[in-house]
């Protein structure tokens, strides 16, 4: 009973995410949305027993990406009026991706109305296993019997963060004032700061 | 709870879903007393370092104060500015401050005191702590103001930085106690220093992490010295700036309850949580809830002594601070302790428990 509550009222949430998301005005509305049908992915995510990757769902996907979507979004200035014109250009494109989504949803129910694609192994491996919670058996299969594709996978994202580091990384102009060095400033001591002076009254000092 | 309920014959599922809410009224009604306490704590505290009195008007010692504060943040008008954008305008607080009720749910306040006793608990709780940045942006954005905006820029930006140290200690924690369960956790400190001592901070490789972890929820927290958010001489209040009445209340208490859920966090993963301080039978007398509040008030006390003591960062010391030494040494401490591990062979059989078959 509570599950099956807990379902729709994830399931309508997503979908009213979904649509909210490319509905509203106001781009940052927009995001929010998303960040709402993807918090309700992740309750789907538990009611299905991934609490694991549910978990993820959240720290990744709410906690970093969208993060990163809003400070964009937020930061931009946005004109109605030229996104309006590109709405008239991009159509003929925008209509065309909405056909393949359509028929690939066609497809996607007639394959499971036919039985769908059995999964796992003849022995049936694949099933569901209650012995082990899902967090060691998704360690498992990652650093075992995946562990090449985990860790070319580790090594494409390590390159592409290197990428964009050394892609925005800029040497200080010569001549600009240098960075600030911490222990250069603490070591500084009065007696190398300062002079003492006693000048003379009507009479300037000399440095 | 839900074999009491089910005694009133109730079936299990009813029994349990009013249990559940029963727990969550029991928790936020705690948690939201023990702010009122703290906040009254905390001036007391800065106070007494300042060499002033502290609150001490309403009620026995002020003990009131926190509640007259309330009853007068109730009765003031809410203004919304015109040019805000009302809808996430008040969405905000209410987010911020929900978030921060929500981390309770997997704290274990004694043994089997918790509400939701998951195996994914310390996930849980970040995942829940990620969450805590929206109310900040949302209401810097939607106040339309300058200030605010800034303000958001940067807790954002904090938020994000000190979330990515504290996600490596807490793997680290994970590594020794084997397990995401927070009950687990605590048990896995009995007796870790020497057979004696109930806590990981005894441990000279989980130490130093003790401390950084420390550092990053202050900083994950925006107090001093990493209130940067609330800076009063540039950003005049931060987010805060635009609120009034109930609506900057939530945001006080959920900033409250946020330094509470940081200090149990720091008594749980660290400091053996409801466990005596040490091995002993009779300190086992002694409830093992009043052990948890003791230590959780402990850190509180370090975290308002710190806010009268040290002075503000600035904000590219901060960001300094977060990604060059934090981040890079906990990521050091990430592999000395799971090499350590390995060496020492801390899991034993437990790399051959799952069996998947060749592929």
């Amino acid at each position: 009973m509570i599950e099956t509550l807990a379902f729709y009222l994830f399931a309508g949430l997503v979908i009213a995410g979904g649509v909210m998301v490319i509905m509203s005005r106001n781009p940052v509305h927009s995001v929010l949305w998303l960040i709402l049908a993807f918090f309700n992915a992740a309750g789907l995510m538990v009611l299905v027993g991934a609490e694991f990757i549910a978990m993820l769902l959240v720290i990744v996907y709410v906690g970093a990406v969208a993060v990163l979507f809003l400070f964009v979004v937020m930061m931009l200035d946005i004109d109605f009026a030229a996104m309006r014109a590109g709405f008239i250009k991009n159509f003929p494109l925008g209509i065309a991706i909405a056909v393949i989504l359509l028929a690939e949803l066609g497809l996607g129910l007639g394959a499971y109305g036919a039985g769908g694609i059995e999964l796992g192994t003849a022995d049936g491996t694949a099933a569901v296993r209650s012995d082990v919670s899902n967090i060691e058996a998704i360690g498992a299969l990652l650093y075992g019997r995946y562990i090449i594709l985990f860790e070319i996978a580790g090594i494409i994202l390590l390159v592409a963060m290197i990428g964009a580091i050394v892609l925005t990384h800029r040497e200080p102009k010569p001549g600009a004032r240098g960075r600030q060095d911490i222990g250069k400033q603490i070591s500084r001591r009065p007696e190398e700061a300062t002079v003492m002076k006693n000048p003379e009254y009507g009479k300037g000092v000399e440095l | 709870m839900t074999e009491f309920f089910m005694s009133l014959g109730m079936t299990f599922e009813w029994a349990w879903a009013v249990a559940t809410l029963v727990g969550i009224l029991a928790i936020s009604l705690i948690v939201m007393f023990s702010v009122a306490m703290v906040i009254y704590v905390d001036r007391k505290v800065l106070g007494a370092i300042m060499l002033r009195r502290g609150p001490n008007v309403v009620g026995p010692f002020g003990l009131l104060q926190s509640f007259a504060d309330g009853l007068k943040v109730f009765l003031q008008e809410t203004i919304i500015p015109s040019a805000a954008n009302k809808g996430i305008f008040l969405l905000a607080p209410i987010i911020t401050f929900t978030v921060a009720l929500a981390a309770w749910a997997v704290i274990p306040f004694a043994d089997g005191v918790v509400l939701a006793d998951i195996n994914v608990g310390l996930l849980y709780i970040l995942a829940i702590s990620s969450l805590g940045v929206y109310g900040v942006v949302m209401s810097g954005w939607a106040s339309n103001s300058k200030y605010p905006f800034f303000s958001a820029m940067r807790a954002a930006a904090q938020m994000i930085s000190y979330e990515v140290s504290i996600g490596f200690i807490l793997v680290c924690v994970v590594l020794w106690s084997k397990s995401f369960n927070m009950t687990d956790i605590v048990m896995a400190q009995k007796g870790h220093g020497l057979g004696f001592v109930n806590g990981f901070f005894f441990n000279p490789l989980l130490f130093p992490i003790f401390v950084v972890f420390f550092i990053c929820a202050l900083a994950e927290t925006a107090r001093a010295p990493f209130d940067l958010t609330e800076a009063e001489s540039e950003l005049v209040a931060g987010y805060q700036t635009e609120y009034s009445s109930m609506s900057f209340a939530l945001f006080w208490l959920g900033e409250y309850a946020n330094i509470l859920l940081m200090c149990s966090l720091c008594t749980l993963l660290f400091f053996g949580g409801w466990l005596p301080p040490v091995e002993l039978g009779p300190l086992y007398y002694v409830p093992g809830i009043v052990w948890f509040l003791l230590k959780t008030f402990m850190f509180f006390l370090v975290f308002s002594w710190i806010w009268a003591t040290v002075p503000r960062y600035r904000y590219d010391q901060l960001m300094r601070l977060g990604w060059k030494v934090f981040l890079p040494m906990s990521l050091v401490f990430v592999a000395v302790i799971s090499s350590w591990l390995m060496a020492t062979g801390h899991f034993g059989e437990q790399f051959a428990i799952i069996d998947w078959g060749q592929s």
